[in-house]
């Protein structure tokens, strides 16, 4: 088409307009660079629900790659208190993943429950909270938040609760969850020693017709000892976990904030 | 030959064949910065006592070729803060022209409070260290959400609402984190645990003097020029406090030592 109106008396070929010029094709086995928007930055968080609290935890460890980029970089935030420093807040939220989306979420949610208090003139219940969390996750369904979310928090009877959610925003309530980088490392420590599972009372029978030991929560103690314990082993075996472990725990009375040392190699 | 005006200066085509302007298209999807072009290479940065010092060399790499060896990385921000870039010297161009005319806007916006008083710049209600980072991790994360991203790993060295010194770091996918010391690029492997050793904590960092901390900086600035091929011994250094900031564009590197060169054996061709 091009060659047809050439100013090109010569070549009778194609002129100087750059948009006529033909599009030669990319070569062979040419591989196009595109941009990644999305990192790991490593570390790890639980949530561990009791009778009448809910404990958050996470290192605060912020890796890429081999490198550690921060000691301390934490990963538990509260939300939707009436003031920046989240004096009043009764939730309490934890990302784990790519940080910055961490960071975005964390901020969309915030805001949203700080909205929620300036309408209704109460705060958010966790239970809506936890809604409206997963559909702030599911907005994004086509091009992620890419991080591990759990909300913890007290449910309208002063039961422990602990949601935890899928990068788009599947969510179930939960007794207890590990997400992260150590997760599979951790969850089943926690099935054992939360949830009881393959435990049995001894002497109780053979095969099928032995029984279960019996579950009960655990208390606030307990809770703190294990949650120290599963970051203590995570720690030894994964190299993204490490340096600082931050704890809240979400009582009638708020939230308690405690940090703990962790092995910093 | 063609004489016509509209061939004049360019390859012949009957000898370099038709001038292949496929990248050139202004129509099909468009294009962002796929990968950097011309960079800088590592930025670092510590925490002192009463301030932060930061240090950059002057070079600008094309790939391997040492480009530009005259290149200012580290810019002043209403004379308070400091900003360090590592990574595409281009979009470093346009962040610094983007935080010029924000300066100039916030030096309006305060004019009456800036003219009179020097207190920080918290109490004037001017941008502090801690606001510049936000609003820069911001525009870093919208610009990667838009996958067209800003090539830079970015330091911010200055001082937070309660003025405490304050030093954070944002890159091109808009992560951001803090550290009593910070380094990009190669400086991550090989400044980071050096300074680490003089402030692995915050309060190691609230007792090291403004001297050791300008110490620390100049011998990583040594190291990363003894083991970053894409470095230079001529470097900018920087020093916060809430007097200002000190910046100082023409360094040189003292006191080198290659000794240790000669001990190295089994690279490259070498092998006893």
């Amino acid at each position: 088409m091009a060659a047809m109106f050439s100013q090109n008396p010569l070549m009778n070929g194609p002129n100087y307009s750059v948009n006529d010029a033909p599009r030669v094709n990319a070569p062979e086995g040419a591989r196009e660079h595109r941009f990644d928007p999305y990192t790991d930055n490593g570390g790890s968080t639980l949530a561990i629900a009791g009778a009448e609290f809910a404990v958050m935890a996470g290192d605060t460890r912020l890796t890429s790659g081999y490198s550690i980029n921060s000691r301390h970089h934490p990963k538990l935030f509260k939300i939707g208190g009436t003031t920046a420093d989240q004096k009043d807040a009764t939730i309490v939220l934890s990302v784990v993943g790519f940080a910055a989306d961490g960071e975005a979420l964390k901020e969309k949610l915030d805001a949203v429950c700080k909205m929620y208090r300036h309408r209704h003139g109460k705060p958010m219940s966790v239970k809506a909270c936890a809604q409206r969390l997963s559909t702030i996750l599911y907005q994004k369904r086509f091009f992620p938040y890419y991080a591990h979310a759990i909300l913890g928090g007290l449910d309208e009877e002063g039961k422990g609760a602990v949601y935890s959610y899928d990068p788009v925003g599947s969510y179930e309530r939960e007794q207890c969850r590990a997400g992260g980088a150590a997760a599979s490392l951790i969850m089943p420590f926690l099935d054992n020693q939360v949830n009881f599972k393959n435990q049995h009372i001894p002497n109780s029978g053979e095969g099928h017709a032995l029984q279960e030991r019996e579950r009960r929560p655990l208390t606030r103690n307990e809770v703190e000892v294990l949650v120290k314990d599963a970051f203590d082993g995570a720690v030894e075996r994964h190299i993204e976990v490490g340096d600082g472990l931050q704890m809240m725990v979400i009582t009638k009375d708020g939230i308690e904030e405690v940090l703990l040392p962790l092995k910093k190699d | 030959m063609d004489h016509r005006p509209q061939a004049w200066g360019r390859p012949r085509d009957d000898v370099y064949g038709a001038y292949d302007a496929s990248y050139l298209q202004t129509n099909g999807p468009k294009t962002a910065t796929q990968s950097p072009i011309v960079t800088g290479t590592s930025v670092i940065a510590i925490k002192f006592k009463d301030g932060v010092v930061m240090a950059a060399d002057n070079l600008a790499s094309y790939g391997s070729l040492a480009r530009f060896t005259d290149v200012k990385r580290l810019r002043p921000f209403l004379s308070t803060s400091i900003v360090g870039f590592g990574g595409d010297v281009s979009d470093m161009q346009f962040l610094d022209r983007h935080l010029n005319e924000l300066a100039i806007d916030e030096a309006y916006e305060h004019e009456s409070t800036a003219t009179t008083d020097t207190d920080s710049p918290s109490k004037t209600g001017q941008l502090n260290a801690a606001n510049l980072h936000k609003y820069l991790s911001k525009l870093m994360y919208r610009r990667r959400s838009d996958f067209d991203p800003l090539w830079n790993q970015v330091l911010v060295a200055g001082f937070d609402a309660h003025a405490k010194p304050f030093l954070a770091s944002v890159d091109l996918r808009g992560t951001t984190f803090t550290s009593p010391s910070l380094a990009t690029g190669f400086g991550a492997m090989l400044a980071q645990p050096i300074m680490r050793r003089f402030a692995a904590t915050e309060e190691d960092a609230a007792a090291l003097t403004r001297e050791q901390a300008v110490d620390v900086v100049k011998e990583c600035m040594k190291v990363l020029f003894y083991r970053d091929a894409r470095s230079l011994d001529r470097y900018s250094i920087a020093v916060v406090t809430k007097d200002g900031v000190e910046l100082s564009e023409d360094e040189q590197l003292e006191k080198q030592s290659w000794a240790f060169a000669e001990r190295i054996r089994g690279y490259g061709t070498q092998v006893v």
